[in-house]
């Protein structure tokens, strides 16, 4: 069975086309970056410190009526947030000062008072005090940096630097793309996320990389023809795994975004867009870059 | 290895390996002779999946030097008065720096040299009008630090210990942080008090020179302070304090101790806290009731009073008891706690993350499932793509779940529920290297080739992008382990095993199916 044997798509007259959708992407993922330290994201508390109660009730509940409860007791700022079962219900206090252990235990005062007559159990409480959320979002950022530079240089190495750097920019443009759509969805950005955003890295840099591949192997073998076109002729050759591969790790990231629990949903949700993200990278970006970059003198590609 | 043979007996030997790893982690384990179960180290469940607490501790390290300075101040004292030395007093000052004032010339260079001599941890001493300022030395403070941490690290161990939670997991983090994680905890209320209680237990005799509460408005007399009982009310629910005056100098302390035990007083049907002295501690403890006959000795923990009894008759024999309402629970945590010693310093949680049991069982189920189902529409994915081939794929990533599993019991790793997404991202992953290796054997078919020579150049020819292509993977998994902490490192830890695994099921376990294919059975058509 093919999807697709032998094409010919010529990609790379599109790339105009694809240039302004990656700039859009990467322009709201760069705004989403800098309204994280100006404060304006939607950040979870393990980066911003707070408290995070998850409540099961007995009975259902109605979310306005908590809402209002929270209110009386002083908590205006809560954020509630409910789960596929009426009986669950998340409260969020961001902002760590003072003693979060006491506000915690408060929310659930506050619940236990308000309605006795709906027992509840509380199925996870994170208290995050705000040094840790600050330590959090440096450990973070330097993570992408280490990541990203260790990427470079591997690339570089085995490739030359002009891959190397298409490689980082094209990586950099999914991370970003997927950071700006969360920011868009008003998703919470937290520690769970930037681990998928560092797997979303590593797995369109896997896709960049095989198109990398087959376009050294057509360089050495000095084909005619402009770099244009060999760069087109890779992608057709590897096209067929490109989709089978999207395909089925698309599957396995869906499968876990909607049946995964609510621990996890964003997180696959976030693992599923970068698989779409840098598929079309590794096609529309990283070998176009290459194009603008030209190598002035032949490349030596006699290594590896 | 170009015999098929060897390469059978490694692959079987790898995954034969890998059963005998993990099976004891899996619920088969109890049906499994005692002697495979027992001794083959096991995958672990986070917290997220069964349910537990970490919490991250930060050590007031400032304040444990500043105690280390204050108890300097009295050895001060102490050297200054025996070796004769004129001196006004001895304070503390800040956290690390003792002053003492002198009354003239002489007595100023006595002073600085009986220091000196007697407590070499101080640096020249700055003279300040009438007064010469000692600061601790740089290192001896960084001593101080360094041990506080230590300590703490200790005495929560020994805590954790004596309250018996199973594999606990507790380590120093960063220069001044202790992580704890208690898997499967029901408690988590109790768990934070016994944590968290600094114990500095004190024996300190009350004043009676004047009453507390005109020590409260006039001020308490020199040598003594106000320190307070707080009394619960079980009938409204108040809190009410007590002011009691007492002696600012401890008597005893706890690290006399030698036990302490929850007892249960029969008569008055309360459980109370009984101690035993150490044989030093005994002796202070009997000198002290003998010379106090009628007074009252307050028995301090943390700054508050918690009983105040009358010394009826000196008490030898170094037994001493606490108690004041205590539940059983409050009596044996309070027992533990005095047990296993003070914390050199107080310590304050700075990340609680409680997982209730029941969210866990619930994200096991969700997981697993959402995990079953996306690994089995990959495999049936690629059957239906890749005909036979697709069975060979699938048989490698069977090869690498299971030797993956037996890797990480082997590393007695931590399964987590993002460790699960990585368990099937792997899956997903895993099966590019096959895909790779297949397209490029389509296209070497297409060209004319025949099976045999067209598998061997497509092996040949998706190498090295195998190699890249994990490697890069890598990197940012060795990214995510490095900066990344509880379920986030088991992503990582679960990524980088099953990548590496991935190289070998794909490389040999694939390449071994289709030798076996082509040169055994000789076939003249690859189905692909």
């Amino acid at each position: 069975m093919d999807f697709v044997r032998n094409t010919n798509i010529d990609f790379m007259s599109k790339r105009r086309i694809a240039f302004v959708i990656s700039v859009v992407l990467a322009v709201i993922g760069l705004i989403a970056a800098v309204s994280i330290p100006l404060g304006k994201a939607n950040l979870s508390i393990d980066f911003e410190g707070g408290v995070a109660v998850q409540f099961r009730f007995e009975q259902p509940i109605e979310i306005d009526k908590m809402r209002t409860v929270l209110a009386e007791k002083g908590f205006k700022d809560a954020n509630l947030q409910q789960f596929a079962e009426p009986t669950k219900l998340l409260v969020k206090l961001k902002g760590g000062e003072g003693d979060l252990r006491a506000v915690s235990n408060s929310i659930g005062s506050a619940f236990t008072e308000s309605m006795p007559g709906n027992p509840f159990i509380i199925d996870s409480t994170s208290e995050v005090g705000p040094t840790v959320g600050r330590k959090l979002q440096k450990d973070a950022l330097w993570a992408v940096i280490v990541a990203l530079i260790g990427i470079l240089l591997y690339v570089a190495w085995r490739f030359e630097l002009r891959f190397g750097v298409a490689a980082v920019i094209a990586t950099f443009h999914d991370v970003l793309a997927v950071l700006g759509i969360f920011f868009l969805l008003d998703k919470e950005m937290s520690l769970l996320i930037v681990t998928a955003l560092l797997t979303v890295a590593g797995y369109s840099l896997t896709d960049t990389v095989v198109v990398f591949d087959r376009i050294r192997e057509n360089m050495r073998k000095k084909a005619k023809g402009d770099f244009a076109a060999l760069l087109n002729r890779s992608v057709n050759e590897v096209l067929s795994r490109t989709i089978v591969t999207s395909s089925t790790t698309l599957l396995a990231a869906l499968s876990l975004t909607f049946l995964g629990g609510e621990v996890i949903h964003d997180f696959a949700l976030a693992l599923s867009l970068g698989v779409v993200v840098g598929t079309f990278s590794s096609v529309f970006v990283a070998s176009p870059l290459l194009l603008l970059w030209k190598n002035k003198k032949k490349p030596a590609l006699a290594k590896a | 290895m170009r015999s098929i043979f060897w390469r059978v007996i490694l692959v079987a030997g790898f995954t034969a390996l890998a059963f005998i790893l993990f099976l004891p982690s899996t619920p088969v384990s109890k049906r499994l002779p005692s002697f495979w179960a027992d001794n083959i180290p096991k995958i672990n469940l986070g917290l997220d999946l069964q349910g537990g607490m970490h919490l991250v501790l930060d050590v007031d390290q400032d304040k444990a030097v500043e105690n280390h300075t204050q108890r300097l101040a009295g050895s001060v004292e102490d050297a200054l008065k025996r070796k004769g030395v004129a001196f006004y007093n001895v304070v503390r000052e800040g956290l690390d720096n003792v002053a003492v004032s002198y009354p003239d010339e002489r007595s100023k260079g006595e002073i600085s040299r009986v220091v000196k001599d007697e407590l070499g941890v101080f640096g020249s001493p700055a003279d300040q009008n009438g007064r010469l300022l000692f600061t601790l030395d740089k290192g001896e403070s960084e001593r101080i630090r360094e041990w506080s941490l230590f300590q703490a690290l200790e005495t929560i161990r020994n805590r954790i210990d004596k309250f018996g939670v199973a594999e606990p997991l507790i380590q120093k983090q960063g220069v001044n942080e202790v992580v704890v994680q208690l898997p499967g905890l029901k408690d988590p209320e109790r768990a934070i008090q016994l944590i968290g209680k600094t114990a500095v237990l004190e024996f300190r005799l009350v004043d009676e020179s004047m009453s507390p509460y005109t020590a409260e408005t006039q001020g308490a007399p020199f040598g003594s302070e106000i320190v307070y009982q707080q009394g619960y009310d079980s009938q409204t629910g108040m809190v009410q304090k007590t002011p009691f005056l007492v002696k600012r100098d401890a008597a005893l302390t706890g690290d006399s101790l030698s036990d302490a035990r929850m007892a249960f007083d029969t008569q008055y049907n309360e459980p109370y806290v009984s101690l035993t002295f150490d044989s030093n501690g005994a002796r202070v403890f009997e000198r002290l009731t003998t010379q106090n006959v009628g007074k009252r000795l307050a028995i301090v923990l943390d700054g508050n009073l918690h009983s105040a009894p009358q010394i009826r008759e000196p008490i030898a024999g170094g037994k001493a008891q606490i108690s004041g309402g205590f539940t059983p629970e409050e009596a044996t945590d309070l027992a533990i706690i005095l047990r296993a010693g003070a914390l050199p310093a107080p310590v304050n949680i700075v990340q609680n993350v409680t997982v209730g049991p029941s969210l866990g069982q619930d994200s096991i189920e969700a997981g697993l499932k959402a995990g079953l189902l996306g690994a089995a529409l990959v495999l049936v994915f690629m059957i239906i793509y890749y005909r036979a081939s697709g069975v060979i794929a699938d048989f490698a990533v069977f090869l690498n779940i299971i030797m993956l599993l037996g890797a990480m019991a082997w590393l007695s790793s931590t399964l987590t529920l993002p460790g699960i997404a990585g368990i099937v991202l792997t899956i997903g992953m895993g099966v590019d290297s096959n895909v790779l290796i297949f397209e490029r054997i389509k296209e070497e078919l297409h060209a004319g080739r025949t099976p045999r020579s067209a598998i061997n150049a497509g092996f040949d020819r998706a190498f090295w992008s195998i190699v890249d292509a994990h490697v890069t993977t890598l990197i940012t998994a060795a990214v995510l382990f490095q900066f990344g902490s509880g379920p986030i490192k088991g992503f990582a830890v679960t990524l980088s095993l099953g990548i590496l695994i991935n190289l070998f099921t794909a490389l040999v376990g694939t390449k071994l199916m289709f030798d076996i294919q082509s040169e055994r059975f000789r076939v003249k058509r690859l189905s692909i």
